[in-house]
Parts: C-alpha cells; structure tokens; sequence
C-alpha cells in the first residue's frame, strides 16, 4: 500500500503533464464547438431553409457515429486522403470540436427558443438589423441559459477526449497506460488517472456553476 | 394611360398631403389559409390618436405588425411620412427606427437595466455616443414617471412599470409615430391607469399614435377617431361620440355593448 503511495507520487508529474494536454484538448475543441455551435443554432432558428437543412444534416451526421469512428474516419481516413497533415492533437481537436459544435448547437437552439420571439420582435422593432439583435439582445439571454447544459457538455467531452488515446494523442490514459505497461500496477495507475478525470470533471462544473451565478440576471435570483 | 396619369397625379398629390403621416392602403395577409386581413386602408394623420378596437382574432394585432413590417403583408402599401416603406428597396431597419412599438407583453430587454433598454437603441441602432444617450434616456425614463428605476431589471419592476419602460424606449427613439398592441391588456387592473396616464399625456403632447386596445374610456376620452375591425376588415371608422352613440352599423353597438358591459367604461374589469 505504502508502496503504491510512492509510486503514484513518483509517477503524478508524468500524468499530470498529461492532464495540460487533456485540458487543451478540450479547451480547444470545446472552442471550436462553440463557434460552430452557435453559427448552426442561429442558421436553425433564424437562416433560410437549405442552410437550416445543412445544419440538421450535419448534426444527424456527428451525433450517429461513435466519436472513436469519427476519430478514424477523419485521421486515418479523410485527413490523409486530402494529405491534410495534422499532428494527433489537432487532429483530436478537430474532430472532438466538430462533434461537440453538433450538441451544443441543440443546447443553444434550446436557449434560443425558450426567449420567445417577444425578443426578436422587440430588437427589430426599435430598428435593430437581424444581426444586431442577435448579438445584442438575442444571444447574452441565450448564452446565460446555455450554462447548465453547456456545463454537461464540458462533462462529456472531458470524458470522451480519453479516446483520443487511440490515435496516439499523449493525454492522461495515454500516460496511465505507459506506466501500466511497464510496472504492472494496473490498478493503482489507472486509479489515479481517474480520479485526476473526476477533478477536472468536478472543477470544471464548479468553475461554471460560479460563472452561471455571477451573470444571473437580476431579479431572477432565488 | 390616361386613367392612369390621373391616379399616378392623385397619388402624389396625396402623398404630399403633410398632414397625413400613415397610408395603409388594402392591407392583405393570410396565415395558410386563414385569412386575417382582407383589405384594410386607413390613414392617419400627424398628431392624432386613432384607437382600433375589436373583438379578438379579427386581426388588430397583425395589422400593427404589417405597418412595421414585422410582419410582411401578402398584399397592399403602407406609406409613411410619404414614403412606401413596403417598397423592397426601403431600409426597413431605418423605417422601424422611426416608428414606436409598445407590445402587450412589455417585451423589455431581460438582461438589460431599464437604462439599458432605453438606451440600447440610440447607441446601437442610431450610432449615439453613450453620454449623449444616457442622458436622453434619462429624460424619457423620467417622463414616464420611473426616474427613480432606471438601474432596475425588468424582472424586478411591476408590469406598469415596465409598460412604462418601453414606452420610453419607443419614444427616445423622436418616433413619427408609436403602435400600442393592446398596451394594458397583460396588467393587473390597478396598473392600468398608469400607462393609460402616460398615454394620455402623450395624446395631448401630440404624439401620434395608433392603438389596438380594449381601453373603451380611453378611446372614448383621447381618440380623435375610432376603427371598429371584425373579420378582418374595418367594419366603420369614425369620431369616438359617433360611433359610442350612435353607430352606423348594428355590429359596432353590438360589440361596444358588450365590451362596455365587461370592462366598464373606465377600462377597469368589474
């Protein structure tokens, strides 16, 4: 047990190194879903029709296949059949944010539909442009009821970003699994790679739930 | 062609009418198959109250929204100020900047202060710098009473209270002209009074207006005219007296009737 102890706090750096690389994965993808998230949301709600229709396309597409499919269709596959030459990282990146923009499109959507078109009709009425109204009144009221279910999606892809393991993206499991293999102490390893996945689950959702507080619009305290 | 010449010279002729600051000229617009205006024109002119009154789902609502064109209607023009603001090449955005709206229900801005709403559209839509526009907001927010709320939330005032806040976020905008859709309908009964109070001092500061409402003493007291509309068409249209006395048509004393015996002539529900 002391043993183990030991171990673990002799191999925590060499995980932890890996837990920078996990974040920016995640940072980086949740971005990038971010951007796309919103664009797709607002395309959805407010665009024409055939760019509504590529939306929902696209959505059915990356929340159908299995994000480790995704992964291999699009390194092993798409990336170097365009000879698209993309370090596993970015290629993660990638995929882990083109995924993630398809559910948090569907959390924005949400958002954005629960205001009623009372805002919309508000903003224009006082002259606004469709944009204006959008970016100024729109989506901050949005934006601040997307926290709990964005908050979900930081979960998910914290947690799905291990896969990335598979393409050889040198994350925590990456790193767990390179000391498990060489001492054996499978469990105490693994052990510690998961816990160090519930407080970056836990922080995070903190972190968020702090924010969701702090722009809680006034008078809707309770 | 002569004919036409004729009608083109009489329009224009209209047209430079000064006094005449809103044309809507045989409004159209069905929703699939329903039709909820079938032809509808009217005027108003600069400084009047022109009060619309209803019964419900006959299209009063629709047909603000089809002079703003938050709604575009399937057929007919609107003018205003002598311009066809249903002309495609218009900027809409521009027009709206000029024509007031107070909704039913408020419509505020959530996240933004009672400041704010005002605000927001002199800084974002007309390009105000922020001094200048905090301090004509402040004017209007004291004009209407809530000089003393402007750092207040929407969720945090009464429904009179924001009512009043986005009447003064109409107005700060110098509108030609302002559309209330049924202002105090979504208020308790003793809130009415202090919109219609608003209202009425804006009547009297010759604002033009044009208001959907079931305010019957209002209408009575502040409109220089009355639009009765049923089914989708103005059934008659004329002096607030006339019409409450001695309508024209049996339909109008039907629903005056009726509306009087529910909501009382003060507007409050008895």
């Amino acid at each position: 047990m002391m043993k183990d102890l030991i171990m673990i706090y002799q191999v925590l750096p060499y995980l932890l190194k890996g837990s920078v690389v996990t974040i920016g994965l995640i940072a980086g993808a949740l971005g990038l879903g971010f951007v796309i998230g919103i664009l797709m949301a607002v395309e959805q709600i407010y665009g024409s029709k055939p760019i509504s229709k590529i939306a929902s396309l696209y959505i059915w597409f990356f929340r159908g296949v299995p994000i480790l499919v995704l992964l291999f269709l699009f390194y092993f596959g798409l990336f170097s059949l365009i000879n698209l030459n993309l370090s596993a990282f970015t290629a993660g990146v990638l995929v882990l944010g083109l995924r993630s923009a398809a559910y948090q499109s569907q959390i924005f959507r949400g958002s954005i539909q629960s205001l009623g078109s009372g805002q919309m009709q508000a903003a224009r009425s006082i002259g606004m442009s469709r944009f204006k109204a959008i970016w100024y009144i729109i989506l901050p009221q949005a934006l601040r009821i997307s926290i709990p279910g964005w908050s979900n999606e930081y979960a998910t892809i914290l947690k799905d970003s291990a896969v990335t393991y598979a393409i050889g993206v040198v994350e925590i499991l990456t790193r767990a699994s390179f000391i498990a293999t060489k001492n054996f102490k499978t469990m105490p390893v693994y052990l510690t790679c998961a816990v160090i996945f519930i407080i970056l689950t836990y922080g995070g959702a903190k972190l968020l739930h702090l924010l969701e507080k702090r722009v809680r619009i006034h008078g809707y305290e309770d | 062609m002569v004919m036409k010449t004729k009608k083109r010279r009489d329009v224009k002729k209209m047209l430079k009418d000064k006094d005449i600051i809103l044309k809507a000229e045989d409004i159209y617009k069905n929703y699939g198959r329903l039709e909820v205006l079938k032809g509808i024109s009217f005027e108003v002119k600069r400084g009047e109250t022109k009060v619309v009154i209803g019964p419900s789902g006959t299209g009063k609502s629709t047909l603000l929204r089809c002079i703003n064109q938050l709604t575009s209607p399937d057929k007919g023009r609107v003018w205003l100020d002598g311009v066809e603001i249903t002309d495609p090449r218009v900027d809409i955005n521009k027009i709206r900047s000029s024509i007031g709206m107070v909704f039913q229900d408020f419509n505020l801005f959530a996240h933004l202060t009672a400041l704010d709403n005002v605000r927001i559209g002199l800084t974002k839509v007309k390009g105000m710098e922020k001094q200048k526009a905090t301090e004509l907001a402040m004017q209007e927010l004291q004009r209407v009473g809530l000089g003393d709320k402007v750092s207040s939330y929407p969720a945090q005032l009464s429904g009179g209270q924001q009512q009043r806040v986005s009447i003064a976020r109409a107005l700060v905008m110098n509108p030609k002209l302002i559309l209330f859709d049924e202002p105090t309908s979504a208020l308790d009964p003793e809130l009415i009074g202090e919109v219609l109070e608003v209202m009425i001092n804006l009547a009297k500061e010759g604002m033009t207006m044009l208001v959907v409402s079931h305010e019957m003493g209002f209408a009575r007291s502040v409109a220089n005219e009355v639009i009765f509309m049923e089914h989708g068409v103005i059934v008659e249209e004329g002096l607030p007296q006339q019409l409450f006395t001695k309508p024209k048509y049996k339909r109008t004393g039907e629903f005056l009737h009726k509306i009087i015996e529910l909501y009382g002539e003060s507007g409050e529900r008895k």
